[in-house]
């Protein structure tokens, strides 16, 4: 087996040191009934030239992003990486790391967790980040439980109509075995004003937090402002989630707008799609919440020359020191990820983010002019970023089936994450990223105006 | 002598390499001094090209972000040579041996890797249209399948990101069990031993958590956790092999008390890698338990994550699995994502998407590679590199428990005593030595922990190497005593690209994030 250094005269060597006679008797502690004697039903060992084609043969059956026209989003989106990022991070000093426990030999992952948490801290407009956590939902979640510990006794977090639908679910697994009292609101693909109310009109002396994500799940940007304002009159907390952070190279920050507590999906600088994972949360907060906020911190200090050095700090926050007392069970970050988002980021720099963001939102101009040309299409955005959502005629899900055959990846029906929910059963969800060219949405919007020609479309 | 906050001479004399003169630049030979980017790049600079957007109509709803958002950028260049740099101060499995109880640091294929980026496996979306990621839904089937037969349970939830987070997804189901059957259980079960997530999760799930002390032998008091039992007790959260690298002998009749009791066994499969192959969990009779990806089947640490721990479940627990999770339908593969009839019990939704796809792909070539023969080799060669290092060690270093061990040993620091120096400090002159140090002042149940895992990555060399220089250490640490001469511990590391870092200092004025200076520290 070509991962295992020992051949069997050094097996023999080594159970003679030890005394023992053979490796079973290194495992006469298994209780006999538990020895498996006879092999497993699973195949033998194979060669890399094997495994190789097996995998190739999964990801045969799979159609990829780039060979379609994609316009697929809601909380994962497809942009360019550039090649230096996949090489970074495939080095083995990074790759292969543990966690920066022993930081005299772990100052790489030190430093960039430090350069990391300044960026997201300046991106999301707050005073201070963690080093990262699992993703945008688990942060969301993670967000509604400090708000909790932070105004005592509270125990309401009002949800957004606009929040991304998977993010809610997360939250009421999360909270479901404590006290807290979720309450979500009714998703309005076509009323972002109305969302928005609903949410100031549901502040109360009980609620603990409100959440809002901007752009929301329906491509909709929001002004906090008013929210922030309505929240803290209550002495309520806001959290707002942000799902595609491109969006920050041209809207405001949440923090700027008065926001708490900030957290967002990472993935879109640095992370490829990866089916959903992994991917990186963003979490970031006012500097008088520190020792509230959930995960890991990378800190800076001086070593014993008096030279810059960086620990991971304020781990008194955290379970292996305070196990049952902790702020949260998480342990692990996404520190490869986090990587990824860093070298990127370092690549675009303020420039190339505000380029890259208006590309995107040009893009985005550019897609609802042409599906605002089609007849039975109504597309439901006056505010957006690169993601917008349409009423259709009939129902969403059928039309994307119908255009995947045609090599055309044509958003995300809402049905697919709200699917007991008829009045969305006729909403689709497109995004926009500069990988998607003119010549793709052209072609989108003849294969839309085919579609919704065919006789008997819209009783479907 | 110069001497540093802590009261240590910031030159030690013995066991430092004098530097013969400073560098104009710095620098020392390949070991560079590395600003932040903050103190090298700016905001006019990009290693990107981007055509510019133009005047268009924009639609952002008045809410255009104006001021500087305080993020430099670097051309491609200076950017690879920055995180190269970056990256020569970092130690991993690569770099050398790397001995950390309970995280099994072991060889990352880089075949993993390779597949992990084939574009028809990395450039999917996770709501594609299910008809076109059918490749990705047999992955994810198949690594179902491997999990469940190497570990004889009948269901397994793939999603939870990391171990702490399966273990959430373990103790939530067996809430949800106990719920459904109208069982107000508030007692979760621990042992003192425990990985400190373990006590974390219970508390997360509103559950109040009650110790188990350990035997003298380091494992669980049978009499002690029977009396602990009774009908307010939900389960026993309990590792196997424990934390001190003992298979738990009695864990058959641990199951049995347990569910005699009405309650549930959630088993934290930190350590699965001493026994994948050879015993089957589920033969255990444990009801939930999470397999870190990122351990036995060999998903790169990164650092610190990403990770993934799916957790396998027993019937009894299997209706109250997450969603989503692959089905088989008569159109091929899908995704049950949604709650489906008032009968579907499952506790709800862990995560956005599906999890850890990237992992999934990277652990399951790894299973294709070893196969069941390889996985059981590599159990074994991982106990018998722990029992050979335990023997060979334990003449000089104080062995926690007698052996057989299973893949790591515990030492604590009695062979330290009166000697003036600390697990820390033994640790630290480790990586003069060139390795990472083990796993130290974990578990809790012995003073002093060392909780070393070396493996079956490493060859017999490396291992006889490993041992010379421990036994030096050792034998230095008792001369160091006699003569009053400490500093090879004390202020190790001498020989790292940072001497040993203040922590209290960073904890008691965090600094977080880079902030310009100040005209007058500019001065400086």
């Amino acid at each position: 087996m070509r991962y295992l250094p020992h051949n069997d005269r050094d097996r023999q060597a080594m159970l003679k040191a030890i005394g023992v006679a053979s490796i079973d008797d290194l495992f006469a502690d298994v209780p006999k009934a538990a020895r498996l004697s006879s092999p497993l039903d699973l195949p033998s060992h194979k060669s890399e030239l094997e495994v190789d084609r097996l995998f190739r043969d999964y990801a045969r059956r799979n159609i990829p992003a780039a060979e379609h026209a994609f316009f697929v989003g809601c909380g994962a989106y497809r942009h360019h990486i550039p090649a230096s990022v996949d090489y970074i991070i495939q080095r083995g000093e990074f790759l292969t790391a543990y966690t920066p426990y022993q930081p005299e030999i772990a100052q790489g992952t030190l430093q960039y967790l430090f350069e990391f948490q300044t960026q997201i801290a300046n991106l999301l407009g707050c005073d201070v980040a963690n080093a990262s956590l699992y993703d945008g939902s688990t942060a969301c979640g993670e967000a509604i439980l400090m708000a909790r510990r932070i105004t005592r006794g509270r125990k309401k977090a009002i949800l957004a109509g606009g929040l991304h639908a998977h993010y809610g679910d997360v939250v009421e697994t999360i909270t479901q075995y404590g006290d807290e009292q979720v309450i979500r609101l009714q998703p309005l693909a076509d009323d972002p004003a109305r969302d928005l109310q609903n949410l100031i009109d549901s502040i109360d002396e009980e609620t603990a937090c409100v959440v809002v994500q901007t752009p929301d799940l329906f491509g909709h940007l929001h002004d906090l402002g008013p929210l922030a304002e309505a929240a803290h009159a209550k002495g309520a907390l806001l959290v707002a989630v942000v799902t595609e952070v491109v969006s920050l190279g041209a809207v405001k920050s949440p923090g700027e707008m008065g926001a708490d507590i900030v957290v967002a999906e990472g993935q879109s600088i640095g992370n490829g799609l990866n089916f959903g994972g992994p991917y990186l949360g963003l979490f970031a907060t006012r500097e008088k919440y520190v020792r509230q906020m959930p995960g890991r911190l990378a800190g800076q200090t001086r070593d014993a020359d008096g030279k810059r050095g960086f620990v991971l700090t304020l781990s008194t926050r955290e379970q292996h020191i305070r196990r049952e007392k902790a702020t949260s069970n998480i342990c692990t970050n996404s520190g490869l990820c986090a990587l990824a988002f860093t070298v990127h980021m370092t690549l675009l720099g303020e420039k190339g983010l505000r380029q890259l963001a208006m590309i995107n939102h040009k893009k985005a101009t550019q897609l609802r002019a042409a599906l605002a040309g089609i007849d039975g299409v109504e597309v439901l955005n006056q505010s957006y970023f690169n993601e917008l959502c349409v009423r259709l005629p009939g129902r969403a899900d059928a039309l994307v089936e119908a255009l995947a055959g045609q090599k055309i990846l044509a958003g995300v029906p809402a049905s697919r994450l709200y699917p007991q929910r008829p009045e969305l059963a006729n909403i689709l969800i497109l995004a926009i990223t500069e990988t998607v060219s003119e010549a793709d949405i052209a072609l989108l919007a003849g294969a839309l105006r085919d579609y919704l020609a065919t006789p008997g479309i819209k009783e479907r | 002598m110069p001497m540093n906050r802590t009261g240590r001479p910031s030159h030690s004399g013995e066991g430092t390499l004098p530097a013969p003169f400073e560098s104009f630049s710095g620098h020392r030979g390949l070991r560079h001094e590395e600003p932040l980017i903050f103190e090298i790049g700016d905001a006019r600079h990009s290693g990107v090209d981007i055509e510019d957007a133009g005047d268009f109509q924009t639609a952002l709803g008045g809410l255009e972000r104006n001021g500087s958002i305080g993020l430099p950028g670097l051309s491609e260049p200076q950017t690879v040579r920055h995180f190269t740099r970056l990256s020569q101060k970092n130690y991993g499995i690569d770099s050398g041996f790397f001995p950390l109880g309970s995280c099994t640091m072991k060889h990352n294929p880089r075949l993993n890797e390779k597949v992990a980026r084939l574009p028809g496996l990395a450039d999917i979306h996770p709501l594609q249209p299910q008809s076109t990621v059918q490749g990705a839904l047999a992955v994810m089937r198949d690594l179902s399948h491997w999990l469940m037969t190497l570990t004889g349970m009948p269901a397994v939830a793939l999603n939870p990101k990391a171990g702490a987070h399966g273990e959430l997804c373990g103790i939530m189901a067996i809430r949800a069990a106990l719920e459904a059957r109208g069982d107000a259980r508030k007692i979760i079960l621990v042992p003192e031993s425990a990985h400190g997530t373990n006590p974390a999760t219970a508390v997360f799930c509103g559950y109040q958590v009650k110790a188990i002390p350990a035997g003298p032998d380091g494992r669980v008091d049978l009499e002690a956790l029977k009396k602990a039992l009774g009908p307010d007790v939900a389960g026993i959260m309990l590792t196997n092999p424990n934390t001190c690298g003992l298979f738990e002998r009695d864990i058959i009749k641990i199951a049995e008390a347990v569910h005699e009791a009405g309650g549930f066994f959630y088993c934290d499969g930190a350590n699965f890698n001493a026994i994948v192959g050879r015993v089957r969990p589920g033969d255990l009779g444990i009801d939930a338990m999470h397999i870190n990806l990122h351990k036995t089947f060999s998903t790169p640490h990164g650092g610190g994550g990403p990770g993934s721990g799916p957790v396998v479940f027993s019937e009894a627990l299997a209706p109250y699995a997450p969603l989503p999770y692959v089905v088989e339908t008569d159109d091929g593969l899908a995704l049950h994502e949604h709650h489906q009839g008032a009968d579907d019990q499952s506790f709800g939704r862990l995560v956005a998407f599906h999890g850890q796809m990237g992992m999934y792909v990277r652990a399951l070539a790894y299973m294709l590679s070893h196969g069941h023969d390889g996985l059981r080799q590599l159990a074994e060669d991982a106990v018998l590199n722990a029992n050979y290092l335990l023997a060979e060690l334990s003449t000089h270093i104080t062995a926690s428990f007698t052996g057989p061990c299973m893949h790591e040993a515990l030492f604590d620091d009695r062979f330290l005593k009166d000697t003036g120096i600390s697990t820390l400090d033994f640790a630290k002159a480790m990586i003069d030595e060139g390795y990472h140090p083990m796993t130290m002042y974990f578990p809790l149940v012995v003073h002093g922990a060392m909780l070393i895992e070396p493996t079956e990555s490493e060859s017999k060399a490396t291992l006889d190497e490993f041992i010379a220089s421990m036994r030096g250490l050792a034998a230095a640490a008792k001369e160091a005593a006699e003569t009053g001469k400490t500093e090879r511990f004390t202020a190790a590391p001498h020989f790292a690209p940072l001497r040993r870092l203040d922590e209290t200092l960073a904890a008691r004025q965090p600094l977080l994030k880079w902030t310009a200076p100040t005209p007058s520290q500019a001065a400086e």
